[in-house]
């Protein structure tokens, strides 16, 4: 067993400094990004310490949780404890020597979004970020995940994190994907069949066809949501594609260096005969585009399906389904794709990036968004937001009834200006449908960018493919 | 940071499960540069009525026989969600000591331990009838746990529990993981020594 590794046991073993005889690891961490929520009180405990930072230049700051996404924020940010988190940020990366692109940087946004950008992301890396998302970066083959406060302080003391090993957990999805089905719609329909602990204590890999013919993007959105199926972080095999994109960007590997990086790379890799302690093998052609109709991500169902009752599920289940619906305002036996809807919200980390807008405005060709219906789209950095606009997608989306905003986690968590009231339907391309998430009282349906689009077009949770 | 030996305290069963960060804390309830005043925010969307800062009567630690609440008991996939530690101090402002749940997320474990709050894991059966024999009287009949014998008492019983040593020797002596990692410094400098060979690209000019 021990000559066969999977993906997950090289980059532990790569980077294990010691191990405690319980099996505990002292792992070195390769990158780290902070933003201003889960930063001030690690920045805090180091001061009180008389601590510095061990390697600054091992991390980037960027704000992103709570920064306004109109326009106007550069004058500067109206709700005043939202700003005095942003200057504490700005303030520690000053004071302890940090990068930090700052809201008015063109490289400003979502921190996950920012980090595979700037080609801070690589194969093989540990990184870890105060934010449960960062399994986003798995995509790469690096492994990546969410850490607590006190971890980023530790982290920024000492460059390493103490961790148990995770068990290794695989999920293939064979086979080729059907048309109008995304990323999205896989990691939803993978979260849907294993429940939102089905991940718990393992890292899991991604593989199969489906995964392998996904752009950077598509994987990034499938590990991004590694998380909400319990795992502790997602991860895939990198690749050509993987090298191409990581390639020229600024922090990536030059020169000389860049072969030596690819030739590692391309060690980096399940090898055939590894133990898996859970395996979840899923058909591809059985996967439909798919919307959350509760308040978990693993209320998942095809946009073809009817709200649910809840006796038709089991144990403590039932309680929760009756709650959610009471919650959401679904009766049971509703079809989907009858359930209006008053907002449409495309962004965050699992679907904020380019191929996600040109997604939006493929669907978007020759049609306008619902009368009465709000419609924003917030970029997932300050350079998706410029590609857009240079590829003359934002004009189109803009002239379609979408508002168009600066980049930042926005709706996604609703912790700036950007939240639903009471009541308030939205399809969002977020990751978490939890109740109060998008704002209190708020109903989030999840799906893919796509059928947001769709669902921006109609007003109702709608099927993309009929929009081809 | 505070130690763990043994606590004795009032239950609240909640008993929910899969309760997130989110419920705990919601992200509204964020916007501090500082861990002190976050008790504030706990369970904010079910605890106060109708967006104001009102209580909610029908919320159980609103109700005066679970005043000074300090073992929070709940159901499966405790803690789940995002990573958000705000959770854990909110928990920790308010006076919780212990979490008793079927299942506890991994990283809202860890931060449990970073913040010296004991997670306890036990089975079902165990957690309802201790949830049960609490509830007809929350403030005579408390919860006690003791982690040098791994136990929690209750109902008339021990019930025995698991947890990892070195979380268990960081409660006891209310170390900081970093205090315990600074110890044995040299063992960093030594692996990113050989690092730096083997992955060069890693390090940039002036690195270590």
């Amino acid at each position: 067993m021990t000559d066969h590794k999977t993906l997950y046991d090289k980059i532990w073993d790569a980077h294990l400094v010691h191990q405690e005889p319980d099996g505990t690891g002292l792992l070195y961490i390769d990158r780290h990004l902070v933003h201003e929520v889960t930063s001030p009180q690690a920045f805090e405990g180091l001061r009180m310490a008389g601590r510095g930072v061990r390697h600054p230049e091992k991390t980037i700051a960027v704000p992103d949780h709570n920064v306004p996404t109109d326009p106007t924020r550069i004058e500067g940010i109206r709700d005043e404890q939202s700003r005095i988190q942003v200057e504490a940020l700005r303030q520690n990366a000053r004071d302890f020597g940090i990068e930090m692109y700052d809201v008015d940087d063109v490289r400003q946004g979502i921190v996950h979004i920012v980090g595979p950008e700037q080609g801070w992301t690589q194969p093989g890396f540990t990184i870890v970020c105060g934010d449960s998302h960062t399994a986003t970066h798995g995509a790469f083959g690096a492994l990546a995940h969410g850490i607590g406060t006190s971890e980023v302080e530790h982290v920024l003391a000492t460059q390493t994190l103490i961790q148990s090993k995770s068990k290794n957990m695989k999920v293939e999805v064979r086979g080729a994907l059907p048309p109008g089905v995304t990323a999205k719609d896989i990691t939803l329909t993978v979260i849907g069949k294993t429940g939102t602990a089905g991940g718990n204590g393992h890292v899991i890999e991604y593989m199969g066809d489906a995964i392998r013919n996904l752009s950077m993007e598509g994987r990034m959105t499938v590990c991004n949501m590694a998380i909400e199926g319990g795992a502790r972080a997602g991860l895939i095999a990198p690749d050509e594609k993987t090298f191409a994109y990581v390639k020229g960007r600024a922090h990536a590997p030059k020169g000389g260096q860049w072969e030596l990086a690819v030739e590692y790379w391309k060690t980096l890799h399940s090898d055939p005969g590894a133990h898996w302690d859970k395996e979840i093998i899923i058909d591809a052609a059985e996967i439909a585009p798919v919307v959350t109709w509760g308040t978990s991500p693993e209320d998942v169902l095809p946009i073809t399906g009817v709200v649910p009752k809840p006796e038709d599920f089991a144990g403590g289940k039932v309680a929760a389904a009756k709650r959610s619906l009471e919650y959401m305002g679904l009766t049971p036996g509703t079809r989907l794709q009858d359930v209006a809807i008053d907002t449409v919200f495309i962004g965050s980390c699992t679907n904020g990036r380019i191929e996600d807008l040109r997604e939006v405005a493929r669907i978007m060709e020759g049609h306008k968004v619902k009368d009465g219906l709000r419609a924003m789209i917030v970029p997932g950095s300050g350079l998706v937001r410029a590609q857009a606009e240079e590829e003359g997608i934002a004009q189109k989306l803009i002239e379609a009834g979408f508002e168009w905003r600066m980049a930042g986690c926005s709706m996604c968590l609703g912790m700036n200006p950007d939240q639903l009231a009471p009541g308030e339907r939205c399809a969002s391309t977020s990751n978490r449908n939890f109740e109060g998430r998008q704002g209190r009282g708020g109903r989030t349906h999840l799906l893919s960018p796509a059928m947001a689009a769709a669902a921006a077009i109609t007003g109702r949770l709608t099927d993309v493919r009929e929009f081809g | 940071m505070k130690s763990f030996t043994t606590h004795d305290g009032v239950a609240l069963p909640l008993m929910t499960d899969n309760m997130n960060t989110d419920v705990i804390i919601p992200s509204r309830e964020m916007k501090r540069v500082s861990k002190a005043g976050l008790a504030d925010g706990l369970f904010a969307n079910f605890r106060y009525a109708d967006g104001k800062r009102e209580p909610a009567p029908g919320f159980l630690l609103n109700q005066p026989d679970y005043a000074k609440a300090s073992v929070l008991m709940l159901g499966r996939n405790a803690g789940c969600g995002s990573s958000r530690e705000h959770a854990v101090w909110a928990l920790a402002d308010y006076g919780f000591r212990v979490v008793i749940a079927e299942t506890i997320a991994s990283i809202f474990h860890d931060n449990c331990v970073a913040n010296g709050i004991l997670p306890v894991a036990l089975p079902r059966a165990a957690l309802d009838r201790i949830a049960a024999w609490t509830s007809d009287d929350p403030q005579g009949r408390r919860v006690r746990t003791d982690l040098k014998t791994c136990r929690v008492e209750a109902a008339g019983a021990a019930y025995d529990f698991e947890i990892a040593p070195l979380a268990r020797r960081m409660l006891l002596k209310g170390l900081s993981p970093i205090d315990l990692t600074l110890q044995d410094i040299s063992l960093i400098e030594t692996f990113s020594k050989t690092d730096r060979q083997c992955r060069g690209w890693l390090y940039r000019a002036g690195e270590s």
